[in-house]
């Protein structure tokens, strides 16, 4: 069954930049810092979402989570829009969307208890349960993510990072969430536990039918969790595939120029990043025509003048203003 | 030749709660122009084995053993004379590369202080000598960001300066320090590059300390595998990707996704990195180890003779 859990319609995202004045009464500068992004998932899949530093995708599932405010577009749960103006919703919303965080220590209060941290979505969002069942159910989500039940007493600096991140799993499960979005949750992990992390999550979505939305900057991991891949460059869609067709036929040439970058663990091997000339434009000041075109190897004349729009051609979507060759 | 000979460097730090023993006896040796991978984990004391050959360890950090740079122990140096090796024979370019600059100097002045205490170099020699690296490392327009503060240019512009540091005296021995972590993986790219032709052209040796095991296999000959202070691994780094021959090597590189075989399932290495706070008395990997037996708990094993070293009492065959 495939049914649309979220979806995104031209979402943007933008901040006033105040230490940008120059005087008091000057205007402050504009950082987009989102541009009508829009995508679907289904039920049980998982979107994995890359780009560089600065390209707007923390920026995008925090929008998404209600944690910034979206200043133009929609976001539907479960065919429902939502209203971010709302507070009363945005709250009923985190029962359905709960996130994890890239720093897995920071995003734990110091001072609670585990149980404490688990327990505080339960408090939260099922106001009806007793303590007895609360506590059997915080035992029971310190069980799904690995952690020994004997260890709810500790405060997360008694926890190693992969550990910590598995009680922010935990925690984001306690809400019984639909969507999880996952905000580079095994970057600041060790190899050998990133892959735990991974595999738990993948796990959990297999047991729960939980839709992801994975946003990290290591191609591989989001290759080998995602289902399809959105690439973003400058707060905007460069293209979105399905992942095996967008590693093994990139069209749009920031695609391809990141992918050449990505280092293969073989020797044996020899990659040839292509390098891109120029620097990134400042988010305050974007170009009038494709935002890549700065650094496009492949750039046309119109690129200049013309904001490419997404193209689609089956579930491949594409903004460029070349032909897909 | 062998230009730095690391031998049995153990470096323990006195904490409120007792040791921290951070490297085990840990020996290697790196010949001129070598790129030598050191590989590991947080807590793998990969860059404290970096810090310790440059004397720059935390105070509470108790270091034995031998570090020999021609014919001196760096351990026993005395600070005057570890100035004139630090920059001039050995530099180290630091991961963070906002941390690692001061961000109240110029970039000209932070390069030409160098220049001014190894060299003796000031004024019009010292500026050419500061532009020659500049545009070694490719930062544009090189002759009108002299005057620019760290904080005017981009993560990967920044990394170039440290890594212009770095070269200013054509040290024999460059330490990098998980120089592309902080950076996104175009620019790691561009980095990377860069380090190889210079590398080339100044003909210095490089240990570059990492965890990332694309960026080994496309850069360095040599790799060296750390584990919980200890040496698990080293040899070539084809002949150790084309058959990794200790159970944590063969764990961390099933763990890590490739791009392009995504057929692969990941296998983690199941359980929590090494408690530190007692000295070892048997192999810090046995814990985790799939491959481990009762023997694993009680003998430190030692590193085999070359060309593939392995710390482990298994046979390469009965591995799974």
């Amino acid at each position: 069954m495939t049914s649309e859990m979220i979806s995104v319609q031209d979402l943007a995202v933008r901040f006033t930049a105040n230490q940008t004045k120059k005087w008091p009464w000057s205007k402050p500068g504009v950082v987009k810092a989102v541009n009508g992004v829009s995508f679907a998932v289904n039920r049980g899949q998982t979107l994995g979402i890359v780009g560089e530093s600065g390209c707007g995708k923390s920026t995008l599932v925090r929008a998404i989570a209600g944690l910034v405010k979206p200043s133009h577009g929609t976001v539907r749960v479960g065919g429902k829009v939502v209203d971010y103006s709302r507070r009363k919703e945005v709250i009923a919303l985190r029962r359905q969307v709960q996130m994890i965080f890239q720093d897995p220590v920071a995003s734990l209060n110091p001072r609670m208890t585990i149980r404490d941290i688990i327990a505080e979505p339960l408090v939260m969002f099922f106001p009806e349960m007793n303590g007895e069942a609360r506590e059997t159910r915080v035992h029971a989500l310190l069980d799904r993510v690995g952690i020994p039940r004997r260890n709810a007493n500790r405060y997360p600096h008694e926890f190693s990072g992969g550990q910590c991140q598995r009680i922010g799993i935990a925690r984001a499960l306690a809400a019984e969430p639909k969507v999880l979005l996952c905000d580079e949750p095994v970057s600041a992990l060790d190899v050998s536990i990133q892959a735990q992390v991974v595999n738990l999550l993948q796990e959990l979505q297999a047991d729960m039918g939980l839709t992801l939305i994975f946003v990290a900057h290591d191609l591989g991991v989001v290759r080998h969790i995602s289902d399809e891949i959105l690439v973003m460059y400058l707060g905007g869609m460069m293209e979105q595939a399905p992942a095996d067709a967008l590693v093994a036929r990139p069209t749009h040439p920031y695609t391809r120029a990141l992918l050449s970058a990505v280092p293969v663990p073989d020797p044996s091997q020899r990659i040839t990043p292509q390098v891109l000339d120029g620097d990134l434009p400042s988010p305050l000041n974007l170009p009038q025509g494709c935002l890549f075109q700065s650094r496009c190897p492949a750039r046309l004349p119109e690129c200049a003048t013309t904001r490419p729009d997404l193209k689609r051609d089956g579930r491949h979507y594409r903004a460029c203003l070349l032909e897909a060759s | 030749m062998t230009l730095l000979s690391v031998q049995d460097l153990s470096i323990r730090f006195r904490t409120p709660d007792g040791y921290v023993h951070a490297v085990n006896n840990v020996s290697f040796d790196i010949e001129e122009g070598e790129k030598l991978a050191v590989v590991g984990e947080s807590g793998s004391g990969k860059s404290q084995i970096a810090l310790a050959i440059l004397g720059l360890l935390a105070n509470n950090a108790e270091a034995s053993g031998r570090i020999l740079y021609k014919g001196q122990n760096l351990l026993d140096l005395p600070r005057r004379e570890m100035n004139k090796i630090r920059a001039k024979e050995i530099s180290i370019i630091f991961q963070d590369p906002m941390s690692s600059l001061n961000p109240y100097m110029t970039v000209e002045r932070q390069l030409n202080e160098i220049l001014e205490l190894h060299e003796g170099l000031r004024g019009r020699a010292a500026r050419s000598r500061v532009l020659e690296v500049m545009e070694a490392v490719q930062i544009p327009d090189a002759k009108n960001r002299l005057k620019s503060y760290p904080h005017e240019f981009s993560g990967g512009m920044r990394q170039r300066i440290v890594i212009a540091m770095a070269l200013l005296c054509r040290p024999k021995l460059i330490l990098a320090d998980e120089p592309t972590t902080a950076l996104d993986v175009t620019v790691q790219a561009q980095i990377m590059h860069l380090l190889e032709d210079i590398q080339k052209e100044y003909g210095s040796s490089i240990m570059l300390i990492t965890h990332d095991l694309g960026v080994v296999a496309g850069f360095c000959n040599e790799t060296l595998v750390l584990y919980g202070g200890r040496v698990m691994e080293r040899a070539g780094t084809a002949a150790i990707f084309a058959a990794p021959a200790h159970p944590y090597t063969r764990g961390l590189m099933r763990a890590v996704p490739n791009i392009h075989d995504p057929s692969a399932t990941l296998q983690s290495i199941p359980g929590q990195p090494p408690n530190q706070t007692r000295p070892l008395v048997h192999c810090p990997f046995a814990g985790r180890c799939g491959d481990s037996l009762e023997a694993c708990f009680d003998i430190l094993p030692e590193l085999s003779p070359a060309p593939h070293q392995r710390a482990c009492i298994r046979a390469v065959e009965e591995l799974t």
